[in-house]
């Protein structure tokens, strides 16, 4: 009996769709990098580029977490906030109780963490969709933290310089603190392509119901997804002391929808289901060097924002249309047509 | 779209391996007299079901016949009322659908449940990915065991591409892949031929055969005949909510099968007005939409009810959808009353004074959380204004006339439509519609899902609405309930009118046989 | 059509209006009073009490006054965005729509432009973006919670575009005339209200009859329970969505224009962050996320309580962050209870009702299937 190949032509294999994404991400990076030098070469000096890796950095930390929330079809809101208190409570600690310095990183990861499970409790247990609970932590965090540094910024002085030192340290020109955050980015994005549960978010995000008749614990997953974009959130935070080696209240403000834009700008779906971490941290570069870009160039970096939001609707429409395109294919392949089942309504057929 | 008798046959002869086929040594899976209700709905009543490791066997009946319930006891996604489920001897109780896949029953259903975004590899063997060391996935291990399974099944397909975009067709195989890495050995397919090709068809017939080397039991459930007769050994037949009869598919034919299925006396069940026809209301020409229906043209008169008949998938809804605007059509022209209808404006036609009540009335019908009062008031609200404002008095005396006209039975006018039974909920809808003293009545399915004193009163509704000069287009696919309310019955086969009936010459076994594609061939 | 319906078969009661089985009939007096804006009053007064009893200027006219100076402009936005969020939807980009319609009036001031037609323009530019929003919704079909991400930031980058890192007027710029730098500053006359309170109130009272005395409202509560339903019932929900999205942008706009007034000025950044403000009134109000429930008495209750409590802890000397936890703490409590109440039915319910992890409209695109 012959086997019939049923391919059907030109199908793309995923993992190169994936990387094809990926790439399109970089490659925009490097277009705008290399009109930015055209016009001004001291943007591809030593310093321009770490400023480049430095200053997309936390984004980029910030944005893995939230890839693996929004790859459920969740949201994030409070990442900003968390950075935030963690930043302080750290640099807090650091100046009233001397903590070692390696104990800044692990309470700052713990605190988020923290966080993050409460989130992800209130999710998946009370049922309330994600955007509102963030929102609200969002809230509440913003105002323990203001409440907590009540003018008492955190001054580089009460910094420990050893802790500090991440933050501007170098090796071999290329900033510890990217070197972090990449490292961060490469495990999590090797765990996203390796290990089961990482891929069972996936499935969460591609067909919720079909995950649970598979027997993903989706509850168990998406818990796990948020204490993780809570850990990184702190880790962020800790991060952010050790960068700007100072802290008041409006350290991490307004980063939530930045993150939001460029995990999607990155190639993360807003609806779940895709999406890689590498993406999303390409695509915090990709915004940073177009701001960046704007103030090498001496036009204002005025138009970021407005070239980010740009972008931003420009992604999803892209994204969408993409799968609008390949469903359309399906269809035309369908020789028969059917009526609408309603076999599973609740009603008996 | 489907072969002759001659081209049944060869396919027949080519999908059955042998005598080792259907082997006797000892039933796989044994469903006895098993029943099942919801409220005042007894969907099955007797079911019953033997498969042995090896045989592909067909279940066929009509819809309301039972055979979805069934199916779903056996995905252990109902548990029955009554009777027993025995697996490899021994009686089973299957607390939900993970326990039927632990023992080996896997269904594929019309709709497949496939992750989009994930390649099809890992739609296999979502939760179950191979590993190596370090709980590691092992991406070569999955694509290689991909490989083996789709090469038992006779098929090629590249694991590694995403599920998005398959054909209905492929995503069946992806799903047969996926029951058998679950060592499935009873695998249930649930009118798998509704969408395919021929060609996929006889795709699918192979994989069936393949599956049944593998000492697999296949259930297969169609309303296709002719691929019953040409892919399954031996066939049972459900009627009204029974297990009629099963016998080996050489011992049946179309005839046969199809008086089992409707065997029944009709009995003096309906009242029907004699009405004399007036003036066109609805004039159909030509109607077409690309890939679903074509060539469709009819007349609704005045007092008339006209019905729909066909199989599902016959392109029926899509034709009243078409002519009430939900749906675009592609050609053809649709007038109301003499006036011509712009195709996809469901507010012209209800201007115009059509009317429609969708098949889904818990989706499409009702706003299931919105009260009784509101949901008949919806399709009103413009005449029950006043000054722009709705003038609440009015809307709930309104809704107070139409349930005492229909004999609704409620609690509260103000209640959610949730908390009504199934035909209560759909006299609502028909309130709703009603209330706009529509001219042409378009409903779909009146009685899906309704107890059976309500439907009689269900098709009172409809015998008045005719006596009172409304054209009334009803699809259905009851056959008792075509026969008796329709004055005439338009039959679909596969998206074109196949034969059109009188109520004086209308018979179950005619119907049937249009509906199959029969009419035409072989003449009794 | 003249007849009654057929009446029953002989033998057949004709049953008089039964209760059916659980429906019951209809509920007591004390369960509909126990609603959610009956919660909102009980935790108004419990406020209005507190702040009296702490501060001793609470009771007063002016704190009404300054209340709607503080909170007008962003309880304005949220009555049209508790239209949009009843018809399963939701508007981040208001904020941002406010900060780009005062960047819009300011740059055409600077540039010498009268005030009466620069505030036209940024009318426009307010219906302009409200227009994007919604074709990207209804047109386009993307999830407007995404949408809505874009054009928040679209805006905001517009608004820096315009404005730059400046604050209009300048030092080189005439003032702003009188009569609008007066609306942030003296009470309407012939009363002691503020006028952004006036056009809060008078705003409310129009939606509130749109919403819960009109056939459009009725609409938009069907649309959100069922939009299905509701198109099948002839409503044209994707026309209605769009123009209620124009309508936002409008009246953000509007808001952006209040606020020029109340400070006098624009800069770029203007209600930074704002939305979520909105947000948590709304919700706050009792509009429910997921569409087809809410009532406008419900957020201006929520707006009195946010306003009253802000006005209370100023006033108490304590620090405006308390004020943050306080608000964000109302919205938690105020989402988790029906979430409960939710999951305890959900564990109830019969398993062919499978509704679980019911996901919110403004999440969906439309049907993106296989």
């Amino acid at each position: 009996m012959t086997a019939r190949p049923a391919l059907v032509p030109g199908a793309p294999r995923l993992a190169s769709v994936l990387r094809a994404r990926e790439a399109g991400t970089a490659a925009l990076v490097l277009v705008v990098f290399g009109a930015a030098t055209l016009r001004d070469h001291n943007f591809a000096d030593v310093n321009s580029i770490q400023q480049l890796l430095v200053g997309a950095s936390l984004i980029a930390l910030l944005g893995v977490g939230e890839t693996l929330v929004i790859v459920t079809r969740n949201y994030d809101l409070s990442v900003g906030s968390v950075l935030g208190l963690c930043a302080f409570v750290v640099g807090d600690l650091f100046r009233h109780q001397h903590i070692p310095v390696w104990s800044g990183f692990v309470i700052a990861i713990a605190l988020g963490a923290a966080i993050g499970a409460i989130n992800g409790l209130i999710t998946t247990v009370a049922r309330v969709p994600s955007l509102v609970v963030t929102l609200a932590m969002l809230y509440i965090i913003r105002g323990v933290d203001a409440k907590l540094v009540n003018g008492h910024i955190v001054l580089p002085s009460q910094v420990p310089s050893a802790f500090a030192a991440v933050g501007y340290r170098n090796i071999l020109g290329i900033p510890w603190l990217a070197i972090i955050v990449a490292v961060v980015v490469a495990a999590v994005g090797y765990a996203m392509r390796t290990f089961r549960p990482c891929r069972d978010l996936y499935a969460i995000g591609s067909n919720p119901e079909a995950a649970t008749l598979a027997g993903i614990p989706s509850g168990r997953r998406v818990f796990m997804a948020f204490v993780t974009s809570g850990a990184l959130a702190g880790l962020g935070g800790a991060l952010f002391l050790a960068l700007f080696a100072q802290v008041d209240n409006s350290a991490g403000v307004g980063y939530e929808l930045n993150v939001i834009a460029a995990v999607v700008v990155g190639g993360v779906a807003i609806f779940g289901g895709s999406g890689t971490v590498v993406g999303a941290a390409l695509g915090a570069l990709l915004l940073n060097t177009i701001q960046q870009a704007l103030v090498a160039v001496r036009s204002s970096s005025y138009w970021s924002e407005a070239i980010a939001g740009a972008l931003l609707l420009a992604a999803i429409a892209f994204d969408r249309w993409l799968s609008l395109r390949v469903a359309r294919g399906l269809r035309s392949a369908k020789g028969a047509h059917r009526d609408l089942s309603v076999a599973d309504r609740g009603s008996p057929t | 779209m489907s072969g002759g008798p001659a081209s049944a046959a060869s396919r027949g002869a080519s999908a059955d391996p042998g005598p080792g086929g259907s082997g006797q040594a000892g039933t796989v899976l044994h469903l006895r007299h098993a029943a099942k209700a919801f409220g005042a709905v007894q969907a099955l009543t007797d079911g019953s079901i033997e498969l042995y490791p090896g045989e592909a066997h067909g279940l066929v009946g009509e819809n309301g016949a039972g055979k979805s319930t069934l199916v779903k006891i056996l995905a252990g996604v109902y548990q029955p009322d009554a009777g027993e489920l025995i697996i490899d001897g021994e009686p089973v109780t299957f607390a939900g659908p993970a326990a039927a896949r632990a023992a080996g029953v896997a269904v594929i259903y019309q709709e497949p449940t496939l992750f989009p975004d994930l390649s099809v590899a890992e739609n296999i063997f979502m939760g179950r990915q191979p590993v190596r060391t370090g709980r590691r996935i092992d991406r070569a291990a999955m694509s290689r065991e991909s490989v083996a399974i789709f090469a038992q099944l006779g098929v090629a397909l590249d694991p590694a591409r995403p599920a998005r975009g398959l054909s209905v067709a492929d995503q069946q195989i992806v799903e047969i892949a996926k029951a058998l890495s679950l060592e499935a050995r009873v695998l249930v397919m649930d009118e798998p031929t509704a969408a395919l090709t021929n060609v996929e068809v006889d795709r699918l017939f192979k994989v069936m055969a393949a599956l049944r080397r593998r000492g697999a039991a296949v259930l297969f459930i169609s309303h296709r005949l002719e691929e019953v007769f040409a892919g399954c050994q031996r066939v049972t037949i459900m009627r009204d909510g029974r297990f009629v009869l099963t016998a080996p598919a050489t011992e049946l034919d179309v005839d046969s099968m199809i008086r089992a299925m409707i065997g029944r006396d009709l009995g003096a069940m309906f009242h029907k007005t004699g009405v004399t026809p007036g003036e066109t209301v609805l004039e159909v020409q030509d109607l077409a939409r690309e890939g679903v229906f074509s060539d469709v043209s009819f007349a609704v008169r005045r007092g008339e009810i006209v019905a729909l008949a066909g199989l599902v998938g016959a392109g029926r809804t899509e034709v009243a959808r078409a002519i009430f605007g939900i749906d675009q059509r592609s050609s053809g022209s649709v007038l109301l009353l003499g006036k011509p209808l712009p195709g996809g404006n469901p507010s012209a036609a209800m201007a115009a004074g059509a009317a429609f009540v969708p098949e889904d009335r818990r989706q499409e019908g009702l706003v299931m959380d919105m009260g009784i009062d509101h949901n008949v008031a919806l399709a009103s609200m413009g005449r029950l204004s006043r000054g722009g404002l709705i003038f609440r008095s009015a809307e709930r005396k309104l809704a107070l006339t139409w349930a005492s006209r229909l004999q609704l039975r409620y609690g509260w006018i103000g209640n959610a439509v949730s908390t009504l039974s199934g035909g209560n909920q759909q006299k609502v809808v028909l309130g709703k519609w009603l209330a706009r003293q529509p001219a042409l009545l378009i409903i779909d399915e009146p009685t899906r899902g309704i107890d059976v004193g309500t439907k009689a009163e269900v098709h009172r509704i409809l015998d008045a609405l005719a006596a009172d000069g409304v054209a009334v287009l009803m699809i259905s696919s009851e056959l008792p309930e075509v026969l008796g309310v329709a004055d005439r019955i338009l039959v679909l086969h596969e998206g074109r009118l196949a034969a059109e009936f009188a109520r004086a010459e209308a018979t179950e076994d005619n119907i049937m046989r249009a509906a199959t594609g029969q009419a035409g061939k072989d003449a009794a | 059509m003249s007849s009654e319906i057929a009446p029953p078969a002989p033998g057949q009661q004709a049953p008089p209006h039964v209760p059916a089985g659980d429906a019951g009939s209809r509920p007591p007096l004390w369960r509909r009073a126990l609603r959610w804006e009956t919660g909102l009053v009980v935790v108004l007064v419990a406020a209005l009490v507190f702040g009296s009893s702490e501060s001793a200027t609470f009771a007063s006219q002016t704190t009404v006054f300054y209340a709607g100076i503080n909170i007008g402009y962003i309880a304005i936005m949220a009555l049209p965005m508790t239209l949009i969020v009843v018809t399963g939807e939701i508007d981040l980009s208001v904020a941002s729509m406010l900060g780009l319609s005062g960047a819009v009036l300011g740059d055409l001031w600077h540039h010498g432009w009268p005030i009466g037609p620069a505030i036209l323009v940024a009318l426009v530019a307010g219906a302009a973006g409200g227009a994007l929003n919604g074709i990207l919704v209804t047109k386009v079909g993307l999830p407007s919670i995404a949408v809505t991400i874009g054009t928040l930031t679209l805006f905001r980058g517009v608004a820096e575009i315009l404005l730059g890192s400046q604050t209009i007027p300048t030092s080189s710029d005439r003032p702003f005339p009188t009569w609008l730098t007066n609306i942030g500053v003296v009470p309407v006359p012939g009363t002691e209200l503020s006028y952004t309170t006036v056009i809060f109130i008078a705003l409310a009272i129009a939606c509130g009859v749109v919403l819960h005395a009109t056939p459009l409202g009725r609409a938009m509560f069907a649309a959100g329970l069922q939009s299905e339903a509701a198109r099948f019932a002839g409503i044209r929900v994707a026309r209605m969505k769009f123009w209620l999205y124009v309508f936002s942008g409008v009246i953000c706009a509007f808001a952006g224009i209040l606020l020029a007034a109340q400070n006098s000025s624009v800069s770029y950044n203007a209600g930074f962050g704002l939305e979520l403000n909105v947000v948590a009134i709304v919700l706050l109000g009792g509009v429910s996320i997921f569409g087809g429930r809410g009532t406008i008495p419900g957020v201006v209750l929520s707006v009195a309580i946010v306003g009253s409590l802000q006005m209370a802890l100023t006033q108490m000397n304590i620090d405006p962050n308390v004020q943050q936890i306080v608000i964000g703490g109302l919205l938690l409590v105020s989402v988790i209870l029906p979430g409960l109440g939710r999951g305890a039915r959900w564990l109830g319910s019969r398993p062919g009702s499978l509704r679980s992890g019911h996901k919110p409209p403004w999440a969906r695109s439309v049907r993106h299937r296989l």
